[in-house]
C-alpha cells in the first residue's frame, strides 16, 4: 500500500513539473548549472570506473578463453560488446546513482527542511519546475554522455591491460573491435541510458523534495534514494534487455 | 487587507486551528501570539497557502485565496514578502544574489537596475557592506535583515514574519522588531507577524491575537492587553514573577496617569 502512495505523489511531482516557466531565462540557467554539476562532478570517478572495468574485462576474459582454437581477438569482441552493452550503461549509471542521486536528495532535502523550498512557494515559483525538472533535463542530457565516454574508456582500457598484460597486441584488439560490430548495441546502450538517467535523477529527486524532519531525515532520504535508484536500475535493465533484444 | 473566515485545520484527529477568524488590516502590525504548539505557525501557514484548510475562507482585498487557481494564487504571491524562522536563505548564493533573486525571477530590468534596487533595499535593512557575502559568513541578525531585504525588494502588499526574533539576542530583537514595524509604516504593507517574544507584542503589537490550542483567545492591541481579564493571556505573557510585578508596576503607573490623581510615588507609598 505505501508503495502505491509513493508512487502515485512521485507520479504527480512529475506532472507537476509541466507548467509555463516564470522566467524562462532563469530556468536556462538552473539548466545549464544542472549539467555541470551532473556532468563534470562525476567526470573523474566514471573515467576511473571506465577504465579499470575494461582492464579487468580484457584480463578475465583471457582467463577464462583457453582454447587454442579461438583467435585471441576475439577477446576484443567479447569486451567491447560487454562494455557496451553492460558495464558502460548499467554499472556507470550504479555508480551514478550514488553520486548523483545522493547529491540530488541531500540537496532537495536540505532546501525543503531549511524552507527554502516554501519561500520559492511563497514568491509564486513553481517548485517542482524550477528545482526538479532542470535536474531531470541535465542528467537526460549529460549522463548518454558520460555512458558514451565510459564505453570509449572502457574498450580503451581494455586494449591497453590487453598489451601491458602481454595478452594480445594491440592490432590483435583492433581487429577484434571491427569483426561483427552491431551498431544497434550503441543504440540499446543509449536507450538504458535515457532510462537510467531518468531514474537516477528523478526519484532522488523525489525523495529529496518530500523529505520531512531534520538533518537526520536528510540523510535517510538520501540512502533510500540511492538504494532505490539501485534497485529500479537492475530492474529497468533486466526489462529493457528483455523487450528489446531479439 | 486581509480577512480570515471561520479558519479550521487539522492534521488526522488533531484540529490544530479551530475555527479562528480576523481582520488583519494594512498599515499595522498584525501579532499571532500564543505558546509553542498553538497553531499560529500552522495558521501563517494557512495563510499563504503552503497548508491548505479543511473549512474557511482568507480573503485578499476581498478575493478567496481558498478558491483561487495555481495561476492566481501565483500572481497574488508576488504582492507577498516573508520572512522564514530560520532566514530560508539560498545557502549557494550570496547577499546580493538572494536579494536579486526576486527581481530575476519576476521583472525583465538589467542588472544595473537590479543591483540598484538591491542596494537600496540592503540600504534599507542597514545592511551594508555585505552584498557579496554567503550566508554561513553572516550572523543570524544579519540574515534575518538580509530575509527582509529580500522579501520587500518587490515591493510588497502583504507581509509575513515567522518568529523573526527567534534565536536573537534582545538587543537584536529590537531591532529587527523596528525594522519590521517602520517598513509596515512606510510602505502601508498588511503585515503578519508571528511571534511569543514579549518585547515584540510590546513594542510593535497594533493588533494582536492570542491563539491558545488552535482557537483565538484574545484579540485586541498593546495598549489593552496590560488589562486583559483573560488568565490564559496573563498566564503567557507575565508568565514569570519578574513580569508580573512588572506589569502591576506599570499599571499603577497607567492608572495614575489616567486617573490624573496621584502619581507613582504615591501609589507605591
Amino acid at each position: 500500500m505505501l508503495f502505491f502512495t509513493h508512487f502515485g505523489r512521485y507520479l504527480l511531482m512529475i506532472k507537476g513539473m509541466f507548467t509555463k516557466p516564470e522566467n524562462m531565462k532563469m530556468y536556462w540557467k538552473e539548466l545549464m548549472h544542472q549539467c555541470a554539476e551532473i556532468g563534470i562532478g562525476s567526470l573523474g570517478i566514471v573515467v576511473i570506473i571506465s577504465v579499470f572495468i575494461g582492464a579487468v574485462s580484457t584480463v578475465q576474459t583471457a582467463y577464462q578463453l583457453v582454447s587454442p582454437v579461438l583467435p585471441k581477438s576475439i577477446i576484443a569482441q567479447i569486451v567491447r560488446d560487454t562494455v557496451i552493452l553492460e558495464f558502460a550503461p548499467t554499472l556507470t549509471c550504479i555508480v551514478l546513482a550514488g553520486v548523483v542521486g545522493s547529491k540530488i536528495a541531500s540537496e532537495l532535502g536540505n532546501m525543503r527542511v531549511s524552507e527554502q523550498i516554501d519561500a520559492l512557494e511563497i514568491m509564486g515559483i513553481n517548485t517542482k519546475a524550477y528545482l526538479v525538472m532542470p535536474k531531470i533535463l541535465g542528467a537526460l542530457i549529460v549522463i548518454p554522455m558520460l555512458v558514451i565516454l565510459a564505453a570509449v574508456l572502457g574498450v580503451w582500457g581494455g586494449r591497453m591491460a590487453g598489451t601491458l598484460a602481454h595478452i594480445l597486441s594491440h592490432a590483435e584488439f583492433d581487429k577484434g573491435l571491427l569483426t561483427n560490430f552491431v551498431p544497434y548495441n550503441v543504440s540499446f546502450s543509449l536507450v538504458k541510458a535515457y532510462t537510467f538517467a531518468f531514474i537516477i535523477s528523478s526519484i532522488p529527486a523525489y525523495y529529496g523534495y518530500f523529505v520531512k524532519g531534520g538533518a537526520l531525515e536528510i540523510g535517510r532520504a538520501s540512502t533510500s534514494a540511492v538504494v532505490s535508484s539501485c534497485i529500479m536500475i537492475l530492474f529497468a535493465d533486466y526489462v529493457l534487455a528483455a523487450i528489446l533484444l531479439p | 487587507m486581509i480577512e480570515i473566515k471561520n479558519i479550521r485545520k487539522s492534521f488526522g484527529d488533531v484540529v490544530v486551528i479551530d475555527s479562528v477568524s480576523a481582520m488583519l488590516e494594512p498599515g499595522k502590525a498584525n501579532l499571532i501570539i500564543g505558546t509553542s504548539g498553538s497553531g499560529k505557525t500552522v495558521l501563517m501557514k494557512c495563510l499563504v497557502g503552503l497548508f491548505e484548510p479543511d473549512s474557511g475562507e482568507i480573503y485578499y482585498d476581498g478575493k478567496d485565496f481558498t478558491m483561487m487557481d495555481e495561476e492566481e494564487r501565483k500572481e497574488l504571491r508576488q504582492q507577498i514578502g516573508m520572512l522564514f524562522q530560520g532566514s530560508a536563505l539560498f545557502d549557494s548564493m550570496t547577499v546580493e544574489q538572494n536579494v536579486m533573486f526576486p527581481l530575476d525571477m519576476f521583472t525583465q530590468w538589467t542588472f544595473t537596475q537590479k543591483l540598484k534596487r538591491v542596494n537600496e533595499v540592503l540600504d534599507r535593512v542597514n545592511l551594508q557592506d555585505a552584498n557579496h557575502k554567503f550566508p554561513a559568513e553572516i550572523s543570524g541578525g544579519m540574515k534575518k535583515r538580509v530575509g527582509i531585504a529580500r522579501a520587500i525588494v518587490l515591493n510588497p502588499k502583504y507581509l509575513f514574519c515567522d518568529e523573526p526574533n527567534s534565536g536573537l539576542d534582545p538587543q537584536t530583537a529590537l531591532v529587527i522588531d523596528k525594522l519590521i514595524y517602520q517598513i509596515t509604516k512606510e510602505f502601508n504593507t498588511t503585515t503578519v507577524v508571528n511571534t511569543h517574544d514579549m518585547n515584540s507584542v510590546m513594542e510593535i503589537g497594533d493588533h494582536i491575537i492570542y491563539m491558545y490550542q488552535g482557537k483565538k483567545e484574545w484579540e485586541g492591541n498593546n495598549k489593552e492587553i496590560i488589562f486583559s481579564k483573560s488568565k490564559l493571556l496573563n498566564d503567557f505573557i507575565f508568565a514569570s514573577e519578574f513580569l508580573q510585578d512588572a506589569k502591576d508596576m506599570r499599571m499603577l503607573e497607567l492608572k495614575g496617569k489616567i486617573s490624573n490623581e496621584r502619581n507613582m510615588d504615591d501609589l507605591l507609598k
